[in-house]
């Protein structure tokens, strides 16, 4: 764990992280595939949509957020006008996923930034 | 049930992944904030890591760092990319605003050879006033309308005024006041913050990697980064302002950018520029 947090070298949090997201958006999407017959609600999507964009208010409140945040919100939006209700949840689900991964970020970066720190 | 179990499976990962994130560093006493004495480390640092170069050759960024860099940083400085602008800033320094005043009224010494003493810490306001900031509000104090912070105006604006100031060391002073010390505190927090999607703070490009190729680019060490500010980028195909280029690097990380001049940009060029104190502003500059 000490090494990681090396001034050099520290490439591994950020591969970890970045690999935890895709592995998320793939487990995403993997859900939404499989869940075709149990068709989402535009109350479903709403309610998701809501939750994730609460949670991107917060890591705004933090000054941290993530721009494929914003973007997901968006895709989401899109895919519930035009009706299809299942993406649209998938995608409010990924897009709180990201938020709460920016809001983790910033939540720890509040001491964690210190062993970058030239001294 | 499908949906749930996937998403909480997922969530796991993902708080497994943030738990080995958050290791965090053994605990150092609360130590008082000492500008100073981080200057010097931060000084200490580059220069032990490029031995060979003098101290004002940092200012050049990427150009600074080997000879073929510094040969072509050379012939661009022949024909300046950043002449045109050059001239519009002095230009438009000279006009008069409508009520007859004009931005020499503004600033000491008339504006001229004054770049190496922004930002500075103003008490009444309690907080820290960049150039570019400094220069809309005197646009705004005698009723004009204030100029985009990312575009061509405020570039041309600072990049005379950078000019001539030329070969002047940054001199931010850091007055003995709670509030400015927290201010360069908060900049130096913001600078040596992960963020972003790709989880980089400016120091992982700038502290850790200067030097090296990020995509065709090489990156410029944190020593001195804003002394060449406003810079002309080929691939912006024009001037940057410092507002536009932590924008433009705060995004690379896939990062939502703050405001330009919202208070912890302010932070952070004081104390970007304080840890250059003592290296020659030598703005405009110009990048590949
Ligand atoms: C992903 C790597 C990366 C991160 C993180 C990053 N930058 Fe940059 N930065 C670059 C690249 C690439 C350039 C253009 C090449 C160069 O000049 O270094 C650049 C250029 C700059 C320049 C202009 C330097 C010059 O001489 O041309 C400044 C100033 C700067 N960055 C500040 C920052 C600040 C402040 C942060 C943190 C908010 C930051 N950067 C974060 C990659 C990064």
């Amino acid at each position: 764990m000490k090494m990681t947090m090396r001034l050099t070298g520290s490439n591994r949090p950020i591969a970890r992280l970045v690999l935890a997201t895709t592995l998320l958006t793939t487990m995403l999407q993997i859900t939404r595939a499989s869940s075709a017959q149990a068709a989402a609600s535009v109350d479903e999507f709403k309610a998701a949509y809501a939750v994730a964009e609460a949670a991107n208010t917060q890591a705004g409140a933090l000054r941290n957020q993530w721009t494929a945040t914003a973007s997901t919100l968006a895709d989401a939006k899109k895919a519930a006008d035009a009706g299809n209700f299942d993406a649209a949840v998938a995608l409010s689900k990924e897009a709180e996923a990201l938020a709460k991964a920016s809001i983790f970020q910033g939540t720890s970066e509040k001491q964690a930034w210190k062993a970058q720190e030239i001294r | 049930m499908k949906v749930r179990s996937a998403i909480s499976l997922a969530s796991v990962a993902l708080a497994l992944a943030a738990l080995t994130l958050a290791a965090a560093p053994p605990a150092s006493a609360a130590n008082a904030i000492d500008p100073a004495a981080d200057a010097r480390a931060f000084q200490k640092f580059f220069t032990t890591k490029f031995p060979k170069l003098k101290l004002e050759d940092f200012v050049n960024g990427p150009y600074s760092l080997n000879e073929d860099m510094h040969r072509q940083w050379v012939e661009k400085e022949e024909f300046p990319p950043y002449e045109f602008s050059l001239d519009m800033g002095k230009e438009m320094f000279a006009q008069p605003f409508k009520n007859g005043k004009s931005y020499a009224d503004c600033f000491a010494n008339g504006g001229i050879g004054i770049r190496q003493n922004y930002p500075y810490f103003d008490d009444k306001e309690g907080k820290v006033v960049t150039l570019e900031l400094a220069l809309n509000r005197c646009r705004q104090a005698n009723g004009e309308a204030p100029f985009s912070y990312v575009k061509d105006e405020m570039a041309a604006l600072t990049g005379y005024m950078a000019f001539t100031s030329r070969g002047k060391p940054f001199d931010i002073k850091i007055p003995n006041d709670p509030r400015a010390l927290e201010a360069f505190e908060t900049g130096k927090q913001y600078f040596y913050t992960r963020r972003g999607q790709l989880n980089f703070s400016c120091a992982s490009c700038h502290v850790q990697n200067p030097g090296e190729r990020i995509r065709a680019e090489i990156l410029a060490p944190a020593l001195g980064i804003l002394n060449a500010m406003p810079i002309y980028r080929s691939e912006w195909g024009g001037m940057g302002t410092i507002s536009r280029r932590f924008i433009t690097c705060n995004v690379q990380t896939r990062g939502v950018p703050l405001d330009p001049q919202s208070d912890e940009y302010r932070d952070l060029e004081y104390y970007l520029s304080y840890v250059s104190n003592g290296l020659p502003i030598s703005g405009p500059g110009a990048r590949p």
